[in-house]
């Protein structure tokens, strides 16, 4: 394709496309157009929706308005169409299939002065113009004549009866470019990320150094948090070097924070592989996710606060030094195989709610990470083992609760997999297990049966 | 919480003495003690050492909180870490198999090394809003030497969280450790309904070193959640060989820390 392009015309201008990057920089041309109004909505993927209620006479009318807005974004180097309307899918229809720069005032008919726009203008998906189109309405003034009436209006409703998003709906889209019914919009809200940084005279090559620099911007963070009333959540940590590379550490806490001295230490552990090379000139502190975090009041006790670490600050250190993986907190999970009943997250996660567990069962203390097959001796293939032999131990079994059957679930395993009996055992040595057989004999899901033992009893 | 401020002052003998808790008196379940660093060991192939070390953290933590008539509920978090050999022989905690009001409470440390679970351990038992730690070490790692556990037994009596070490498989080395128990399973006592089948845990345990108590040897149960003993069971060694078991045992565990040259 790019070839015939080219061979058609060789001077042309080839640029990957970019659908995030392009998105982002609509993002920031939305905040940007906050210059014109109070708030804005991104309208993707090329357009942006601004507010101008009561405030046209600030540019000195709606045509200067707008006048302006094609000034100062053709000084950006962008091409636009901008309108005015009193409903934004008024002003949407006229920008992209109107005159450039078109008004509408409030007080003028809208239904005649849109009435010869393309079906387009009403914002629809593709497969619904091409609906419209095949029954020949290729205007909007087709739709509100035609069908303005009662009658006609309910021939086109049961058309499109069962489309009930706007963008697939030309009777919703209508009314919303006509004003009656409301069309709320999203508009973009700018998140102001805590920054602080610290650029050096002299590029800092030693340990001692940088670590004095870092005990000062995580003061200056704690202060720029503080007046926020946040805490934060996850720190990026960049230093710049002499000779243009970046070395970025980040940080992810447990809670939100803004403790300058935890946050030092946390970093400070973070920092051993650090490669100054000729030195660092400017380090940098971002906040990327901040969570609101009140003033609290202090122990009236100094001794109370010094003693000891809290509870986010200890998990903190433990999962900045073994890992997020290694910190965790068992939570209950909707399962009946008990291996499937216990899932692990984050420790200061909230806990997702969970039915009560039924305690008709004993479950055992601790369960192996993989059951592991023992061999048995049994009187009846379908009764509990005599004798097992377990990572080459014999265990003579003396007392016996069970079985305890576990069927598999079948709705999201295949039909293959065996059920399980559960045994509770002591041994001669009082030594309890949990031990289960996997599969019946003569249940035609395979042989014999093997033994397992999954759990250790207290 | 009120019990983060009172139990590290437990420690002192004053307090002992007022309590009833005489030092270098016979251990009981229910002493009411905060036995601030504690080991336990006990074979891999089984989960007494974690049973006892849970039941003995119950003991504890029940008398100073004054069980279930405690004003404020304690809502303390438990850390229990493993490195990665224990985890491997004898497998992770199991929530539904933990007494019901500690299961929505556990904090779980999967160290990769020793020298990891011991900072573990170090971390959690300087934070003042866990009620206890439980530690579970494999063999006897180079790094767990008699200054680490020093470490451990000073912060945590520092900071009155109770560290319960479990040490499976393990020798008896040297330790600072507060008490110092051997347990083994022992066989339960018969269910009332179903004779057949296996009681609430039972453990041979011997408190072999201790800084205030007699050694001695019980068969200790679970009992309502709590943990009761059998009269202790009679050892005829000792008998036979100390007149005054009680000066003995507390001479002999100071001077086997003493007799060794550079500690």
């Amino acid at each position: 394709m790019l070839a015939d392009a080219r061979a058609l015309c060789p001077s042309i201008a080839v640029a990957p496309a970019d659908p995030a990057g392009d998105l982002d920089f609509l993002e920031h041309f939305a905040l940007w157009a906050r210059r014109w109004g109070p708030w804005s909505a991104m309208d993707a993927p090329d357009g942006a929706l601004v507010d101008v209620s009561g405030v046209a006479h600030l540019f000195g009318g709606e045509a200067q308005l707008l006048a302006d807005v094609a000034r100062k974004v053709s000084a950006r180097g962008l091409l636009s169409r901008s309108a005015i309307a009193p409903t934004a899918g008024a002003a949407w229809a006229l920008a992209h299939h109107g005159a450039d720069g078109s008004i509408l005032a409030p007080d003028v008919d809208a239904e005649a002065r849109l009435a010869n726009l393309p079906a387009a203008a009403l914002r629809l998906d593709g497969d619904v113009l091409a609906i419209l189109r095949r029954l020949g309405l290729k205007r909007l003034g087709d739709l509100t004549t035609r069908f303005g009436s009662r009658d006609g209006r309910d021939a086109l409703h049961r058309r499109f009866r069962n489309r009930r998003s706007p963008a697939a709906n030309p009777l919703v889209r209508l009314d919303q470019l006509l004003g009656k019914v409301p069309e709320p919009l999203l508009p973009v809200v700018p998140q102001e990320m805590p920054l602080v940084q610290r650029r050096l005279a002299e590029p800092i090559r030693h340990r001692a150094l940088l670590d004095r620099v870092l005990a000062d911007l995580a003061l200056d963070m704690a202060r720029a948090l503080e007046g926020k009333g946040e805490g934060a959540r996850r720190l990026e940590l960049g230093m710049w070097k002499l000779d243009g590379e970046v070395l970025v550490r980040t940080l992810e806490l447990a809670a939100a924070t803004r403790e300058a001295g935890h946050i030092t230490r946390l970093f400070s552990e973070k920092l051993d592989d650090v490669d100054a090379g000729f030195g660092i000139e400017l380090v940098r502190l971002r906040a990327s996710w901040s969570q609101p975090l009140g003033l609290s009041q202090g122990d009236f006790e100094a001794a109370a606060e010094e003693h000891g670490t809290s509870l986010a600050a200890c998990i903190d250190r433990l999962s900045v030094r073994l890992g997020a993986q290694a910190v965790r907190r068992p939570v209950p999970h909707a399962s009946h195989l008990p291996e499937r009943a216990q899932r692990w997250q984050p420790p200061l996660e909230p806990v997702p709610p969970a039915q009560g567990e039924l305690a008709f069962h004993q479950r055992p203390l601790k369960m192996l990470e993989q059951a592991e097959r023992i061999s048995v001796l049994y009187a009846t293939p379908d009764g509990y083992p005599k004798t097992f032999r377990w990572r080459g131990q014999r265990h003579d079994v003396v007392r016996v609760e069970g079985p305890e059957r576990i069927a598999p679930e079948w709705w999201r395993e295949r039909s293959t997999v065996r059920l399980r009996d559960y045994y509770r055992i002591e041994d001669g040595e009082g030594r309890r297990y949990w031990i289960y057989r996997h599969g019946i004999a003569g249940d035609g899901r395979g042989g014999a049966p093997d033994w397992y033992l999954q759990g250790l009893c207290a | 919480m009120p019990s983060s401020a009172t139990s590290p002052k437990l420690t002192n003998a004053a307090e002992l003495l007022a309590r009833g808790a005489v030092p270098s008196a016979q251990w009981r379940p229910g002493l009411g003690e905060a036995a601030c660093h504690a080991e336990v060991f006990a074979p891999a192939r089984e989960a007494s050492g974690a049973g006892l070390a849970l039941a003995l953290a119950r003991d504890g933590w029940r008398d100073l909180n004054g069980g279930e008539l405690a004003d404020v509920s304690d809502e303390r978090g438990i850390l229990w870490v493993q490195d990665a050999k224990a985890a491997k022989l004898g497998g992770l905690p199991y929530r539904a198999g933990l007494p019901e009001d500690w299961r929505r409470r556990l904090i779980h440390v999967l160290a990769p090394r020793p020298v990891d679970a011991l900072f573990a351990l170090e971390e959690g038992v300087r934070c003042r809003e866990l009620a206890f730690v439980i530690g579970e070490l494999a063999g006897n790692p180079r790094e767990l030497d008699f200054t680490a556990s020093r470490r451990l037994t000073l912060a945590a009596e520092r900071h009155g969280v109770p560290l319960y070490l479990v040490r499976l498989d393990a020798r008896r080395d040297l330790s600072a450790a507060r008490m110092r128990w051997e347990v083994a399973s022992a066989s339960s006592p018969a269910p009332r309904w179903n004779a057949a089948a296996p009681g609430v845990p039972a453990w041979q345990a011997e408190l072999f070193r201790s800084r205030r108590h007699r050694p001695g040897r019980w068969a200790l149960h679970d009992e309502r959640g709590g943990l009761a003993a059998l009269a202790p069971l009679a050892r005829a060694d000792e008998a036979n060989a100390t007149p005054d078991p009680r000066d003995l045992a507390a001479g002999a565990g100071d001077r086997s820390l003493a007799a060794r040259p550079g500690m």
